[in-house]
């Protein structure tokens, strides 16, 4: 039943509550969007995980090539100055 | 006590009971994983409201029975449920009609029950409709995935109609106990329960290229005790773990 043709993959995104952002939390099977939709609510919020759900067929999900990981995200190792944390705060500011 | 009101809650819980329990039955046979959660998930609701109602059951006839000995300890003459819910569960067609059929009924139940006289099932009403909105939704949604879906599920569920419309004349049959509860502003009118049923009923099917097969006869008894031959097996497989070991707790 659940051949990728009559039922793709779909990736799930649940939001634990308002203000809060939508997070992947698996994937699923289904025909379409609506169906998507309910097993998601079925499968990821039984226990009151969340107030909002997205689908997204996992076929419009563009991923980075591991093996372009080096020069995806190793320039970056070195370069310390892209934190914000040379900055003296003042004591009047608390806590940021 | 009023016995009449008590009859009628005691058919409704045995609804769902027989119902849920006929769900649960797929738990670990479901034909996808996304479906086996999704069908205990319904039954649990069905289960819950029927706890809810026995245990009111219970107090209405104030006899120290609990909830469980209604849910447990009868004979199949006391169950009272309509035959609907408790037909097989065949194949996956034939459980996504079943549950649509009887879930809408519910669910227009329901609904006139928020304004019923009677508080305590009034105050199930609210939390039973949203849990009943979401059955109709998802077994309709098959329902017309499979109807119109491909020639051998579209042909499934054409048998699954044929085999369970004749069984949906009885969600609408009213007996003495249940007129007198009409009667009372308990229950909602069931002539117009009815109508509802067939409007959503009819425009899924058109969604589901269905058609309403001709009814000769209604099948009816279940609300008399009188059940069909399944309704055993069912019942042993409910019994038998409190039969087996009474006053058994985990």
């Amino acid at each position: 039943m659940s051949n990728e043709q009559n039922m793709p993959l779909w990736e799930v995104f649940i939001r634990p509550r308002t203000g809060l952002h939508h997070k992947h939390v698996g994937s699923l099977h289904a025909a379409d969007s609506t169906m998507a939709m309910h097993a998601a609510r079925d499968v990821y919020t039984r226990r009151e995980e969340g107030d909002s759900i997205w689908v997204v067929a996992s076929s419009h999900i563009h991923a980075s090539d591991p093996k372009r990981s080096g020069e995806n995200f190793d320039p970056a190792s070195d370069k310390v100055y892209r934190h914000p944390s040379f900055y003296d705060i003042p004591d009047e500011v608390g806590h940021m | 006590m009023s016995a009449p009101l008590l009859h009628t809650v005691v058919q409704i819980a045995d609804d769902h009971l027989i119902s849920g329990h006929r769900l649960s039955e797929w738990c670990g046979h479901a034909p996808m994983l996304e479906e086996d959660l999704s069908m205990p998930n319904m039954a649990l609701d069905l289960i819950g409201q029927a706890r809810t109602l026995y245990s009111y059951a219970a107090r209405l006839e104030n006899k120290g029975r609990t909830e469980d000995d209604f849910a447990y300890l009868r004979t199949d003459r006391e169950y009272q449920n309509c035959l609907l819910v408790e037909r097989p569960n065949t194949d996956f067609a034939h459980t996504m009609l079943r549950q649509l059929y009887f879930a809408t009924y519910m669910k227009f139940f329901w609904e006139s029950m928020h304004e019923s006289s009677d508080e305590t099932l009034s105050a199930l009403s609210h939390k039973a409709i949203k849990e009943i909105s979401y059955h109709v939704r998802h077994c309709g949604e098959w329902v017309v995935r499979l109807g119109d879906g491909t020639t051998e599920s579209a042909e499934k569920m054409s048998d699954a109609v044929q085999a369970l419309h004749p069984y949906t004349e009885e969600l609408f049959e009213v007996d003495e106990s249940r007129q007198h509860g009409i009667d009372k502003g308990i229950f909602p009118d069931h002539a117009n329960l009815k109508t509802q049923w067939q409007n959503t009923i009819d425009a899924i099917f058109v969604q589901a290229k269905l058609t309403l097969p001709e009814i000769g006869f209604a099948q009816t008894g279940g609300r008399k005790g009188l059940h069909t031959e399944d309704f055993g097996m069912l019942l042993a497989q409910l019994q038998y773990l409190p039969r087996a070991y009474p006053g058994a707790s985990w």
